[in-house]
C-alpha cells in the first residue's frame, strides 16, 4: 500500500499569464508512491502545472509542497537539490541534439556526481537497458524515431533515481506499440524504483490504465477526481463528456460567436 | 490604443529588455567563476565561435588591406610620401577596421549562429530540461560560448589587422612598387604598441564583450518560436552592429580624441 503522507501538495493555487488566467484556487495532494494523473483538454494548463511544481514558473498566489518544502521559497542551490530528486520527461523529448544517446543520458550523472567514467557507463547501459535502447547508445537524436527519443528521455530522465517523475503527454503522437511499450515501461519504472509520478495526459484509456488517481482539471481547478474506475463510472456530465471524448457538453463545440443566421445573412460584414 | 499609450508600451518593453539583458549579464559574470575549473567547456565553444570564423575573417582582411593599399597609395603619392602607406594601413587596421569590421564579421558569422542556437535550444526544451536535471544552463551553455566570444575577438581581430598589413604590403609593393624596405620601416618608427595597437585590443574587447553578450541574450531571450528565433537572430545583427559603431566612436573619442 502506498504511504499517504502528501509528497506533492498544492495549495489554493493561483496563476495568469499574457492576461489569462490559468489556475484559480487549485488544490491537489498527491500522496507519496502513487501514479497520479491529471488530465484535462489541451490547453487547460498542465504542463504549465509540471512547470510550477519543478519551480520553472512562480505562481501569483498559493504553495506547491514538494517533500514539505515550499519550492517557490527555496534559494537557488536548494531549488536545485530538490530537482536532483526529481525528473521529468517532456513531451518533447528534449534531448540534447549535440550529444548522443549515451551521453544523453550520462549528461545528468556526469552533471550532478563525481562518479568515475567506469561506474557512470554501467548505470548509463542499465538504463538504457530498461528502456530497450541499451543497442542505441551510439546514435544521434536525430537518427531516432519519435518513440525511441521518448523512451532515450525516459532513460535520461531516471538516470538519478528520482524519487518523484514527471511525464508530460508521454503517449502523444505515438504509433500504438510504442505507445503500449511507454505505458508498460512507466508503471514498471515506477513501481521498480518505487517513485511518486505524475503523469499528465490527455489520453484518457492509456493514463487510467496505470493511475491511482485521476485528476480532472479544467477553467483553473480540480473538477473531479478519484480512481479512473469511478470516474468512469459515476461522473459529472463534464468528466463523461471529457472521458468519453463526446463532441459537445458542457464544453461546447462551438467557438463563442454571434448568430449563425444573422452572420450568413449580413452580406456586407467584412469577414 | 493611442499613439502616446502605444509609445508608452514601447518604451516599457524597451526598458523591460534593458533590464532582463543586465540581470542576463550580471549572471552569466558569475557563472564565469565555476567555469575556470572545467576548460574543456569553453575550448569546444572557442573552436565553434573562433577557429570557425577564421576564414571569413582572414579573406576580409587581406580584402581591406589590399584595398588600403591602393587607397592609401592614391592619397599619399599626391603628397610624395608614398612610403608612408606602411604606416597609413597598419594604423588604419590596427586602430580602426581591425576591430571594427571583425566585430561586424563576428555578429554575421559567430553571433548569429549563437543566438539561433541558443535559441532552438530554448525552443526545443533543452534548456528547460537542463533546468530539471538541476543543470544550470547559465553554467552549462551560456558562460561558455560567452567566455569564447570574449576571448576569440581580440584574437580574429588580430589575425584580421595581420593579414590586413599583408595585403596592404603585396598591393603597395607588389603592384605599385613602394618601397619594400620603407614600406615596414615606416610601420615599425610609427606605429606604437601602446598607444595604437593596446588601444585596438582593448576596443575589441569591449567589441567582444557586447557582440557576444547580445548574441547569447537574444539567444536565451527568443520567443521559442521559429519566427521567434528568426527575429532574435536578426536582431543579433542588426543591435551588434549599431552598438559597436557607437562604442567605437565613444572609445576613438576616447583613446585618441578630446572626449
Amino acid at each position: 500500500m502506498p504511504d499517504k503522507t502528501p509528497w506533492i501538495e498544492i495549495r489554493d493555487l493561483r496563476f495568469a499569464r499574457g492576461g489569462r488566467t490559468i489556475f484559480d484556487g487549485l488544490n491537489i495532494r498527491i500522496p507519496r508512491g502513487q501514479v497520479a494523473a491529471i488530465m484535462g483538454p489541451s490547453g487547460s494548463g498542465k504542463t504549465t502545472l509540471l512547470r510550477l511544481i519543478g519551480g520553472q514558473l512562480r505562481p501569483d498566489r498559493g504553495q506547491v509542497l514538494v517533500d514539505g518544502q515550499d519550492v517557490h521559497r527555496l534559494s537557488r542551490r536548494a531549488l536545485y537539490r530538490l530537482r536532483r530528486r526529481m525528473g521529468m520527461l517532456f513531451q518533447s523529448g528534449a534531448l540534447l541534439t549535440d550529444l548522443d544517446v549515451f551521453d544523453n543520458v550520462a549528461f545528468p550523472i556526469r552533471e550532478n556526481t563525481r562518479l568515475p567514467e567506469p561506474v557512470v557507463r554501467a548505470l548509463v547501459l542499465m538504463k538504457l537497458e530498461a528502456v530497450g535502447l541499451r543497442g542505441a547508445r551510439d546514435l544521434h537524436p536525430a537518427e531516432l524515431s519519435g518513440g525511441m527519443a521518448r523512451r532515450v528521455a525516459l532513460a535520461r530522465a531516471i538516470a538519478l533515481d528520482p524519487e518523484l517523475m514527471m511525464y508530460d503527454e508521454p503517449f502523444t503522437g505515438l504509433d500504438p506499440i510504442t505507445m503500449g511499450v511507454i505505458v508498460t515501461l512507466i508503471r514498471r519504472l515506477h513501481d521498480a524504483l518505487g517513485m511518486t509520478s505524475i503523469v499528465v495526459s490527455h489520453d484518457v484509456a492509456e493514463t487510467s490504465s496505470i493511475a491511482d488517481w485521476v485528476y480532472l482539471i479544467s477553467d483553473g481547478r480540480v473538477v473531479d477526481q478519484g480512481p479512473p474506475a469511478r470516474l468512469q463510472e459515476a461522473a459529472t456530465d463534464w468528466s463523461r463528456q471529457f472521458l468519453q471524448g463526446l463532441p459537445d457538453g458542457p464544453v461546447p463545440f462551438h467557438y463563442p460567436a454571434p448568430d449563425y443566421l444573422g452572420d450568413l445573412m449580413n452580406a456586407e460584414g467584412r469577414r | 490604443m493611442t499613439a502616446l499609450q502605444a509609445l508608452g508600451r514601447w518604451w516599457l518593453g524597451v526598458l523591460g529588455r534593458l533590464g532582463r539583458g543586465h540581470l542576463f549579464l550580471l549572471r552569466t559574470l558569475v557563472a564565469l567563476g565555476p567555469l575556470m575549473l572545467r576548460p574543456r567547456l569553453w575550448i569546444r565553444e572557442l573552436y565553434s565561435v573562433g577557429v570557425r570564423s577564421l576564414l571569413i575573417i582572414l579573406v576580409s582582411g587581406l580584402f581591406v588591406g589590399m584595398v588600403l593599399g591602393y587607397q592609401g597609395y592614391i592619397t599619399l603619392v599626391d603628397f610624395g610620401s608614398a612610403e608612408a602607406l606602411g604606416t597609413v594601413v597598419a594604423l588604419s587596421l590596427v586602430r580602426e577596421l581591425g576591430p571594427v569590421v571583425t566585430a561586424l564579421l563576428f555578429a554575421g558569422r559567430a553571433g548569429s549562429a549563437l543566438t539561433a542556437e541558443i535559441g532552438l535550444m530554448k525552443a526545443t526544451e533543452q534548456l528547460s530540461s537542463m533546468e530539471m536535471m538541476a543543470v544550470d544552463p547559465y553554467r552549462r551553455v551560456l558562460a561558455p560560448r560567452f567566455f569564447a566570444g570574449i576571448l576569440s575577438m581580440p584574437l580574429l581581430a588580430a589575425l584580421f589587422s595581420a593579414v590586413g598589413v599583408a595585403g596592404g604590403y603585396l598591393v603597395g609593393v607588389g603592384v605599385l612598387g613602394v618601397d619594400a624596405g620603407a614600406y615596414w620601416a615606416q610601420m615599425q618608427a610609427n606605429v606604437d604598441v601602446f598607444d595604437d595597437v593596446l588601444n585596438g585590443v582593448i576596443k575589441s574587447l569591449v567589441f567582444g564583450l557586447v557582440a557576444t553578450w547580445i548574441a547569447v541574450f537574444e539567444g536565451y531571450d527568443t520567443e521559442p518560436t521559429a519566427e521567434g528565433v528568426s527575429r532574435a537572430t536578426t536582431r543579433t545583427v542588426v543591435h551588434t552592429a549599431l552598438a559597436v559603431l557607437a562604442l567605437d566612436f565613444i572609445l576613438t573619442g576616447l583613446m585618441f580624441g578630446a572626449l
